[in-house]
């Protein structure tokens, strides 16, 4: 049943954005974006990460792109006679993606049924599921703590320099946005 | 159980990403792409956490939080370009030639 | 400390002659008066220092030779040459001879060059030959007297082309330098064979091992000698390298004495004399040797016989009689080699500084007409005894030593070599041959000498009405050494008189211990009785018939002065123009070296490779390269973006690995 959902939204996600790269009028193409967003986050939500899903459509879907059509509209732009780069560039896009995907899917090898038995046969494990008890432990914490308390305890323990440094970081981000839109500095 | 599929999923994201990255000459356009990008890689993040704990979610919290940065500060150099050059096709965006 | 250890005074006396007179030749070239002080006096300095260690010799003669260390020089590896004089019995006779002849050659240049404005440079040159020439002899390593070599070499171009505003003085002066290089390669490549057999370069040494470290007649003492041999054929102007010397006649007439014909063109003979024993260890090198003395011997004494110039009349005679000193030491005759040296040293010299005087006077007499006949040419010459008595008795005097009339002192020294040649032809015929050469070439020397005299001293005079009033004899300072060079002419016999006349062979013992080594292995029968009877009256003869047939046909037929008389042709074309040799050089060797250099190594190699591709190529390439950059640099974002993407794919597959 889960699988039939998360094929689903799969195909969605790639559909959008394959039409988001193609799409002539950038407005089409950032409402394709917003599409793919929210296939991510059902995604999300198929695989236990609920906080996260609805992060993604607060913040992502709901403020980045939005802002995006904010000056899509701002500049009003219309349609580019020819948006795409010339055949070289399609050359190009064709030879990398290739190797890209390629390589990609040569993780395909770490899935966790191959990654244990390439381990079991390492040697100094014993048990090979020990590498990935930080999993389990993630989910029992989620029984105890709820969702949003599996990520707010290490946010705010293990990682909370970052976190501070992401503030200061989001302070100088607008800072910065306000003075490069000035029209006289 | 659906971390290869995940991880497949983000990979074919991935290279879409890219595959727009390079095709598009439209700047905003190129920008969308690099946020798809982004998305294919909380994809990742967060497929992995099922193995590898919460630090996954932590990682996905914080690309959001540059992205979003990432994504002001772009559209406002995006914005100060366009007032210079009424356009903004990347192909007259050639200021760096050596 | 013996006085041979001052030595080297007598080398640092004319240095600093060079020094003091080049300095003056700088900034105050008309301070004749000191530089006439200055030149003379230190090469009377010099030989005041070559008597006494002749002296001290003569008391105590050493069996070794006396080694003046001065410093280490070259102290490469297991190479230890250091600059070092060696004193024995060979280098004290030479010492004296370039000493004392160089004294009486500079006193001369006192009166001779007066008026030249290079009087103060032309000193410095002398006396920095003579440092070098003493080198030479000094030396006591073929390292230090390749120094010499080379060094006298130098200074006979720098005199040869003295007057160098006129190109062809400086062109005689190169060609001179080149040919001696030619000569001057075959004595390095006998250096490398010396040191790779012996591990040392010291005549001591080489001398005392050489009979243990070298096989008798074998290749590769022959290859030594042989080489050493090319070197002594570029030095002194023996076939085939003889054409500088004739040429060198363009230096002024006191140079053409000490150099070309007493010192610098010795240094060949003195080098086979110093290795005799090399020399008498491959019998093949000994004979071409004597061979090629003879036949130059021959060659240059048929040239001279047709020549107009007085100075090339004496160059060719030069040639012909180191012919005869190669003849010599070629025979294993070293004593007798070195004697001639000697005796010639005195005849020639004072052959060439009457000439000198004569030349002399035929240019102020020209001058003071303002005719610009050629004062050297002895068709303008004639009757110049009445004007010029004590030259014209002098030369005469020479005349006979060189023709090898006795008691002259040429007499003796010649009639010894011919001996020599004799006798060797009992054990090798081709000797025999080289016996006949030289008794042509004796007849031939007498009969050309003649002619000199006739032309220039005896008949009618064909200088000119006006120019006849300006002729007169040389001023004292010049015929002073005249004289001297006269007596030492005449009586120079008494060196090396033979047992034959009640001599003591004087020489001959003085030598003995220098020339033994070689002596022992090609051991000469002189011949004794009645053959040596016969030899001496044969050599007399001989050269009293070429002298009065050759004054007989000088005087028969009346010459015309230089403007007037007929070309030559013919046989006498062939000998005036030195059987086109010049001509033959000219074609096989300098035209195609100089289309070689012209065509290949400028147009081609220097040109093309080098300018065009290296040189150029370099920044054409660099330019490329820079152009191949640039490009990456397009200002295009997309492109960028492509690099980006390749680089970190290329990162992605490293790390998948």
């Amino acid at each position: 049943m889960i699988n039939a959902v998360f094929w689903f939204f799969a195909g969605v996600a790639v559909l959008s954005a394959a039409l988001c790269i193609l799409q002539r009028n950038p407005v089409n193409a950032a409402l394709w974006l917003v599409s793919t967003m929210f296939s991510l986050a059902a995604i999300y939500v198929l695989l236990d990460a609920q906080f996260i899903a609805a992060i993604q459509v607060l913040v992502y879907a709901g403020a980045v792109m939005v802002l995006f059509l904010f000056v899509i509209m701002l500049l009003n732009l219309g349609h580019a006679s020819s948006d795409i780069r010339g055949p070289s560039a399609v050359a190009a896009t064709v030879v990398i993606c290739g190797l890209l995907v390629g390589e990609l899917f040569a993780l395909w090898r770490y899935t966790p049924h191959r990654l244990a038995a390439e381990l079991a046969q390492a040697g100094p494990f014993s048990d090979p599921r020990a590498v990935f008890a930080a999993g389990d432990i993630a989910r029992q914490e989620a029984q105890v703590r709820g969702v949003v308390g599996v990520i707010a305890a290490p946010l705010f323990q293990t990682y909370l320099v970052p976190f501070e440094i992401t503030s200061i970081l989001l302070l100088v981000a607008i800072v910065g946005a306000v003075v490069l839109a000035k029209r006289n500095v | 159980m659906l971390l290869g599929p995940s991880l497949g999923l983000s990979a074919i994201l991935f290279s879409l990403g890219v595959a727009g990255v390079l095709l598009r000459r439209n700047a905003i356009v190129l920008f969308m792409c690099i946020e798809l990008m982004l998305n294919a890689v909380n994809l990742t993040f967060v497929a992995l956490a099922q193995l590898y704990g919460a630090s996954g979610y932590i990682m996905v919290f914080f690309v959001m939080t540059v992205a979003a940065a990432e994504a002001a500060v772009g559209l406002a150099i995006i914005l100060a370009m366009f007032r210079h050059r009424q356009s903004v096709d990347l192909q007259n965006i050639n200021l760096l030639r050596g | 400390m013996s006085f041979s250890h001052w030595v080297w005074l007598a080398v640092a006396l004319p240095l600093g002659g060079f020094l003091v007179n080049g300095a003056l030749a700088l900034r105050r070239p008309g301070a004749k008066a000191l530089v006439s002080l200055v030149g003379p006096g230190v090469l009377l300095g010099a030989f005041a220092v070559s008597l006494g260690v002749f002296r001290e010799l003569l008391e105590h003669p050493p069996h070794e030779p006396v080694i003046v260390k001065l410093w280490p020089w070259l102290p490469v590896g297991q190479l230890g040459v250091d600059l070092a004089f060696q004193v024995d019995q060979l280098s004290v006779v030479m010492l004296l001879v370039v000493t004392g002849v160089g004294s009486l050659i500079h006193l001369f240049s006192v009166g001779y060059m007066r008026d030249d404005p290079g009087y103060a440079r032309y000193f410095a040159y002398l006396n920095l030959f003579i440092v070098f020439m003493l080198v030479l002899v000094l030396g006591s390593s073929f390292p230090v007297m390749f120094i010499g070599w080379e060094g006298v070499g130098l200074c006979s171009y720098l005199l040869i082309g003295f007057w160098f505003s006129d190109k062809a003085n400086a062109d005689a002066g190169k060609k001179a330098f080149i040919m001696n290089r030619i000569g001057d390669f075959g004595f390095l490549v006998a250096m490398f064979f010396i040191w790779r057999a012996f591990g040392t370069l010291n005549f001591a040494e080489v001398t005392a091992r050489a009979p243990s470290v070298l096989t008798p007649g074998g290749a590769v003492v022959t290859a030594i000698t042989l080489f050493l041999f090319l070197g002594c054929t570029g030095k002194s102007a023996q076939i085939p390298l003889h054409t500088w010397l004739p040429d060198a006649m363009a230096g002024p007439t006191p140079v053409s004495a000490l150099i070309h014909a007493a010192t610098m063109v010795t240094a060949g003979v003195y080098l086979v004399a110093r290795t005799n024993v090399l020399f008498a260890m491959a019998p093949l090198s000994s004979s071409v040797v004597a061979g090629i003395g003879a036949l130059t011997a021959l060659f240059a004494a048929t040239i001279g016989l047709r020549q107009y110039d007085i100075k090339k009349v004496l160059a060719y005679s030069t040639i012909s009689q180191l012919g005869y000193m190669f003849l010599g030491v070629g025979t294993g005759a070293y004593v007798s080699g070195i004697f001639h040296l000697a005796t010639h040293a005195f005849f020639k010299a004072l052959l060439f500084l009457g000439s000198g005087s004569v030349i002399h006077a035929m240019h102020h007499a020209y001058h003071a007409t303002h005719s610009h006949e050629d004062g050297q040419d002895m068709r303008n010459m004639g009757g110049l005894k009445t004007y010029m008595p004590v030259t014209f008795w002098l030369m005469l005097i020479a005349t006979l030593a060189i023709a090898g009339i006795p008691p002259f002192s040429g007499f003796f020294s010649k009639d010894e070599i011919l001996a020599a040649a004799f006798a060797r032809g009992g054990e090798q015929p081709a000797f025999y041959l080289f016996y006949a050469m030289g008794v042509i070439a004796a007849f031939l020397t007498a009969f050309y000498m003649a002619r000199l005299i006739a032309m220039t001293f005896l008949g009618s005079n064909r200088t000119g009405e006006k120019e006849r009033g300006h002729l007169h004899e040389a001023p004292w300072i010049m015929t002073g050494p005249l004289v001297v060079l006269g007596v030492l002419s005449l009586a120079g016999g008494a060196l090396n008189l033979p047992h034959l006349v009640g001599g003591h062979a004087a020489l001959e013992g003085w030598l003995e211990p220098v020339m033994e080594p070689g002596l022992r292995i090609a051991r000469l029968v002189m011949p004794e009785g009645s053959t040596e009877y016969l030899l001496v009256g044969a050599a007399v003869a001989i050269g009293a018939v070429g002298l009065l047939l050759g004054f007989r046909a000088t005087l028969s037929r009346p010459t015309l002065p230089a403007k007037e008389a007929p070309a030559d042709t013919g046989l006498a074309l062939l000998l005036n123009r030195k059987y086109f040799v010049d001509e033959l050089y000219d074609g096989l060797f300098v035209r195609p070296l100089g289309w070689i250099s012209r065509m290949v190594l400028w147009k081609g190699v220097d040109q093309t490779v080098v300018d065009g591709l290296a040189v150029n190529g370099a920044a054409r390439v660099s330019r490329a390269l820079g152009w191949l950059g640039s490009r990456l640099q397009s200002g295009q974002v997309g492109v960028y973006v492509v690099i980006f993407l390749v680089g970190a794919l290329w990162i992605l597959r490293a790390v998948l690995r």
